[in-house]
């Protein structure tokens, strides 16, 4: 592959990520991929589809930055788990803690 | 062409290096001012190219920059500024009937070199490899994102034409217009060019990239000592209707349609033939019903290589003769060579000489090169005549595709 080895800090180690720390990796994306919304009032319990104006290529953006920032690989059978920031901190979480080991 | 529809233009908006809107545009052109940057390019450190610096956000969000292309935000600034200049009331008008043809030199290889190097920092694993690659690269791009933005739902496409692009996106949509396709068409040419290192590459590598120490010189046609091409980015699309639905909307005639042809040379990929440029300025004229004494510009096509300048002189000098009326000009000296563009820039950049009476320049000639010293070349300084009933606007390109646009004064015979 030769990519380059990440390099983590303190706060992103990933072995030390909460799900907190998850939904705002997940809000960063989407801060990028959709600049124009509002992120400030987004529950996390809602379907991101139903409270932001997100497209299944959208979804594709996130699944990409995923994989590019965090090394993280979303398979197509688990995008439905990236429904809500609820969704993606429990599904997300043990992804990140593997990689920290 | 008298028994089919007159096609006039009633809207046209614009982003060239030198200007964003025809009056900024127009106002440098006759103060003599170029405005060409030097930038970095990919894998070849710094050239000179034209950069627009049009705010894209005045018309799209912020989301929809990101997922398209540039030529696509250039296109819908356009669009959007000639749909605000033509004075239509949108929301009164079919957009089943509003048709986008847009003229392009090439589409895609920005997109493509941008995803090549993006994998290149990921071992070139095209896991890493964006899906919005293709809707970004598919040759309709500029037209179906104009589209998109403007709820337009009639008939979308590009026309490949080399650097003949800006012409041919016009011809097309006359030709559209006159077949009843259509109401209104939205056409002229685009290019986002100076983002692909290919592009240079290619032209340095066929010794016909410009360079000089001021950027501003480095396009230079007709100067003894040009030495080859300035790329630039830039678009203008044109709002065109049928002359009769132009005049029940009480619509603001900027010109009418008048002529026009495309032929092909047939001979050589990259070397310009001056017979068939003959066949092909001749071939317009008689479609318009002129001779060469109506015609008082020539916006002429020359990009200042060594070759390329001569082969358009000489095609010009044939045709051309007697004509005292006749001012030759060129706006590539200002602006550099905006591609599919540029035929629609260059023709724009000429248009309020129908009522302002001045004809701007071509500018940056220090010696001019007899070969190409053709009686009424405009050199250096803008000049004032007595009347401009018609222009000849020059647009050619590779693999031999020539093409010749003729616009003329509304209300004259």
């Amino acid at each position: 592959m030769g990519l380059p080895d990440p390099v983590w800090t303190f706060e992103t180690n990933p072995e030390n990520m909460t799900k907190d720390d998850i939904k705002q990796v997940v809000l960063d994306i989407i801060a990028d991929i959709a600049p124009d919304e509002d992120l400030a009032a987004v529950k996390p319990e809602v379907r991101l589809r139903d409270q932001l104006s997100l497209d299944s290529m959208d979804f594709l953006d996130i699944v990409m930055e995923l994989r590019k920032k965090h090394g993280i690989e979303v398979p197509e059978a688990d995008y439905v788990q990236l429904a809500s920031l609820d969704s993606c901190a429990e599904y997300l979480h043990p992804k990140f803690e593997a990689k920290g080991k | 062409m008298s028994s089919k529809p007159r096609i006039v233009i009633t809207g046209l908006g614009l982003t060239a290096p030198n200007g964003n809107s025809l009056g900024e545009f127009r106002a440098n052109l006759l103060a003599g001012k170029a405005r060409i940057a030097v930038i970095d390019v990919r894998h070849m450190g710094r050239h000179p190219a034209g950069v627009c610096d049009f705010d894209a956000t005045k018309w799209q969000k912020r989301k929809e920059i990101r997922n398209g292309t540039r030529v696509g935000s250039i296109s819908i600034f356009c669009a959007r500024e000639a749909l605000g200049d033509s004075g239509l009331d949108w929301d009164k008008v079919d957009k089943s009937r509003v048709g986008v043809y847009l003229g392009i030199t090439e589409h895609g290889n920005v997109e493509t070199e941008n995803e090549i190097h993006n994998i290149s920092q990921f071992g070139n694993d095209t896991k890493y490899w964006t899906h919005h690659h293709n809707p970004r690269t598919v040759a309709n791009n500029p037209a179906g994102e104009v589209t998109m933005n403007m709820g337009i739902t009639g008939p979308h496409y590009t026309i490949g034409a080399a650097c003949a692009a800006g012409n041919a996106g016009l011809i097309q949509a006359a030709q559209m217009l006159q077949l009843g396709e259509v109401d209104v068409a939205f056409a002229g040419g685009v290019s986002e060019s100076i983002h692909t290192f290919g592009i240079f590459a290619g032209f340095k590598n066929q010794g016909a990239l410009g360079a000089h120490e001021d950027p501003t010189k480095a396009s230079r046609p007709f100067d003894k000592n040009r030495n080859g091409i300035v790329i630039s980015e830039g678009g203008a699309i044109y709002v065109l209707e049928r002359l009769d639905d132009a005049l029940a909307r009480g619509a603001r005639i900027i010109a009418e349609i008048a002529g026009w042809c495309i032929n092909s040379d047939a001979t050589d990929a990259v070397l310009p033939n001056p017979e068939r440029q003959t066949e092909c300025v001749r071939m317009a004229l008689q479609r318009a019903g002129m001779k060469p004494q109506d015609i008082h510009i020539v916006s002429t096509h020359a990009t200042a290589t060594a070759l390329g300048d001569v082969q358009e002189c000489t095609a010009l000098r044939t045709v051309f003769t007697d004509c005292p009326e006749t001012r030759i000009n060129n706006t590539k000296s200002f602006i550099g060579h905006c591609m599919g563009a540029a035929g629609a820039l260059e023709l724009a950049g000429n248009l309020p000489s129908f009522h302002d009476h001045w004809v701007h320049p071509t500018i940056n000639i220090d010696e001019l090169d007899p070969e190409c010293a053709l009686p009424g070349l405009v050199i250096n300084q803008p000049v004032k005549v007595d009347r401009v009933d018609a222009i000849l606007n020059n647009s050619f390109g590779m693999l031999g595709i020539n093409s010749a646009l003729i616009v003329k004064k509304y209300g004259v015979a």
